[in-house]
């Protein structure tokens, strides 16, 4: 009797888990399409960014710029502009984590994800397909914000593979950053929350070598900003755009990038699984 | 022997000190259709919830087709399918991208997920709001939508929690017919309503959810035997005489605020007379009459109000 039961489980097991790329497939092709027929959510997420970029490069630039370490006062604003870029890059990445989170938490509420969890799907391609709906969203809102930066002056001294390099690096880190927005989706009981949560996210490019050099911060902040993964990150990307000095950053930030999908996809996970087994 | 299509024993579910389910036992046949009456907060949708395993109870056993609903979920949801009270459909898409979204994730294969979605559309006379956006639907159409990404992949066991609460008295009736073909296919069907006329018109047997117990288990006609011909309604002038009329007639429940008493009744003149002789003789002069046919209510006062009067059917959930 055992044997039998436990045969059967493993069929299905077997016939779940070779569903979990198509399942994955279908979900996400379910939110792209939610994308496209409700564009709103994604072009907030682009237009915060680019307010930034305008605001801290034509309104602050000329003064920070001429602050930072080597640089003639005058040329100050063009100069900050390509200091400021990758930061920018980084903060519209962590922005969208906030529209994955607004967009999970407010399908947990909707009847159709209720449907979802009494039906034989896997847990993860729900997931999944949030998670890689959204760092589609995030590369295409890196680079129409990188596009705003070009118009405005930006001219990044890259070769081909520094490029390519760099877009892999950007498809990386939205790909864990997403994991944990949709992370925090989950956790959230209200769209409220999920809108406030990840805000923490958007801060942390601004607390790491982002916007000035980590230098130039008190002694316990310095600490926290080389250590924190936003500074490999946009000193990668930076790096990779500008050719300042990569030193282990690019490693560093590969790691941080593998840690926080992994820590982001167990967290969701979790949630998940106790959401449909209350 | 054939396995019931559900099996529930003494199934337990409370949130905090507030008990929902307190014992519940069920059985339905493979292929029959069974009504799960209550009112609301009876546990009616929990029951559902756990049989759907979207939640997980406290105690108890439930088994669907055959597998447990804690040990064996996945088992469970490849032959379920549940149509909820609140809408379970993608409102950013239209009718048709639910339904080919349901045949994708049930993995009929292209094309006959384009016949079957066609075949549903047809069938629940959605074809021409087939491509238009959800935000067009009414209320009927976007339940019989509704049910229709529920059939997609045909399970053999549906739950369907109040499916017309809300709907006009047509889509009412479209959404019955929809039940009885389902079931003419073989279909194994509980049904949560709070209309005694629903269970009646649909289900093979009934179950009365109260207070987290089945208070009554049978068939329609088993469970109308229980209620002869509903009650008569008096209402007094003042306390003093509703009083009187209490101590009077003595299998009598009182409405206090609206000065009125409920007599059960089996609806023969013989017992109105009866009654009105005795209140007469009191010299007690009634307000109002008034004579009400059997509905829930009469179900629920004849099996929850009067308990020792509830033998006459199987009844079930007393013990813990």
């Amino acid at each position: 009797m055992t044997t039998v039961t436990d045969q059967r489980l493993t069929a299905t097991r077997i016939s779940r888990q070779s569903h979990v790329v198509a399942d994955s497939i279908t979900m996400l092709r379910r939110n792209l399409l939610h994308i496209v027929r409700y564009p709103g959510l994604s072009m907030f997420t682009i237009l915060g960014p680019v307010v930034i970029l305008l605001l801290v490069v034509f309104v602050f630039g000329g003064t920070l710029g001429a602050g930072l370490p080597g640089v003639d006062p005058a040329g100050g604003r063009g100069a900050y502009l390509a200091y400021v870029m990758p930061g920018i890059l980084l903060i519209t990445i962590a922005g969208t984590a906030s529209g994955a989170a607004i967009t999970v938490a407010m399908d947990m509420t909707e009847g159709i994800t209720a449907r979802f969890r009494t039906m034989a799907i896997s847990r993860a391609a729900v997931l999944a397909g949030h998670v890689i709906g959204n760092t589609i969203q995030a590369i295409i809102a890196v680079a129409l914000v990188l596009g705003v930066g070009l118009l405005v002056g930006f001219r990044p001294t890259a070769r081909p593979v520094e490029w390519l390099a760099s877009a892999g690096l950007i498809v990386l880190i939205a790909f864990a950053v997403s994991w944990i927005g949709v992370a925090m989706g989950m956790q959230s009981k209200t769209v409220e929350t999920a809108s406030n949560l990840p805000l923490i996210l958007t801060l942390l490019p601004m607390l790491g070598s982002g916007f000035v050099p980590t230098e130039s911060m008190p002694a316990g902040l310095q600490w926290f900003a080389q250590y924190q993964p936003f500074t490999p990150f946009i000193e990668s990307i930076r790096g990779l755009l500008l050719g300042t000095p990569l030193g282990w950053n690019p490693m560093l930030g590969i790691g941080w990038c593998v840690v926080i999908a992994v820590a982001g996809y167990a967290w969701s996970m979790a949630i998940y699984e106790r959401k449909s087994v209350r | 022997m054939n396995t019931p299509a559900i099996e529930v024993h003494g199934l337990r579910k409370s949130y905090g000190d507030k008990i929902v389910l307190d014992g519940v036992n069920l059985t339905v046949a493979a292929g029959t259709v069974t009504a799960l009456l209550g009112p609301n907060g009876a546990g009616k949708t929990t029951t559902v919830h756990i049989l759907s395993t979207l939640l997980r109870p406290d105690g108890g056993t439930a088994f669907v087709n055959g597998c447990d609903v804690v040990r064996d979920p996945g088992g469970v949801r490849l032959g379920i399918g549940l149509t909820g009270q609140f809408s379970a459909v993608d409102k950013l898409l239209t009718g048709e991208e639910n339904l080919l979204l349901m045949a994708r994730l049930r993995h009929l294969g292209a094309k006959r997920s384009k016949t079957r979605v066609a075949e549903l559309l047809e069938q629940f006379d959605l074809v021409e709001a087939a491509r238009k956006p959800l935000a067009t639907y009414s209320g009927g159409m976007q339940r019989r939508l509704d049910l229709a990404m529920t059939l997609v992949a045909t399970p053999s066991v549906i739950f369907l929690d109040e499916p017309t609460t809300g709907l006009d008295p047509r889509s009412r009736h479209t959404m019955w017919d929809i039940v009885r073909d389902l079931v003419a296919e073989g279909t194994t069907v509980l049904l949560t309503t709070q209309h005694l006329e629903e269970a009646d018109e649909l289900a093979d047997r009934i179950a009365v959810l109260d207070g987290g117990r089945i208070v009554a288990d049978g068939t329609p006609d088993e469970l109308k035997r229980l209620l002869p011909g509903g009650h008569i309604r008096l209402r007094f002038a003042d306390t003093a005489a509703l009083d009187a009329a209490s101590r009077l007639l003595d299998e009598s429940a009182r409405d206090s605020t609206g000065l009125a008493l409920t007599v059960s009744s089996d609806g023969g003149v013989g017992t109105l007379r009866t009654v009105l002789d005795r209140l007469d003789a009191a010299g007690l002069e009634v307000e109002d009459l008034s004579i009400h046919t059997p509905d829930l209510d009469d179900v629920f006062f004849a099996l929850t109000g009067k308990k020792d009067q509830s033998d006459g059917v199987d009844t079930k959930g007393t013990e813990s």
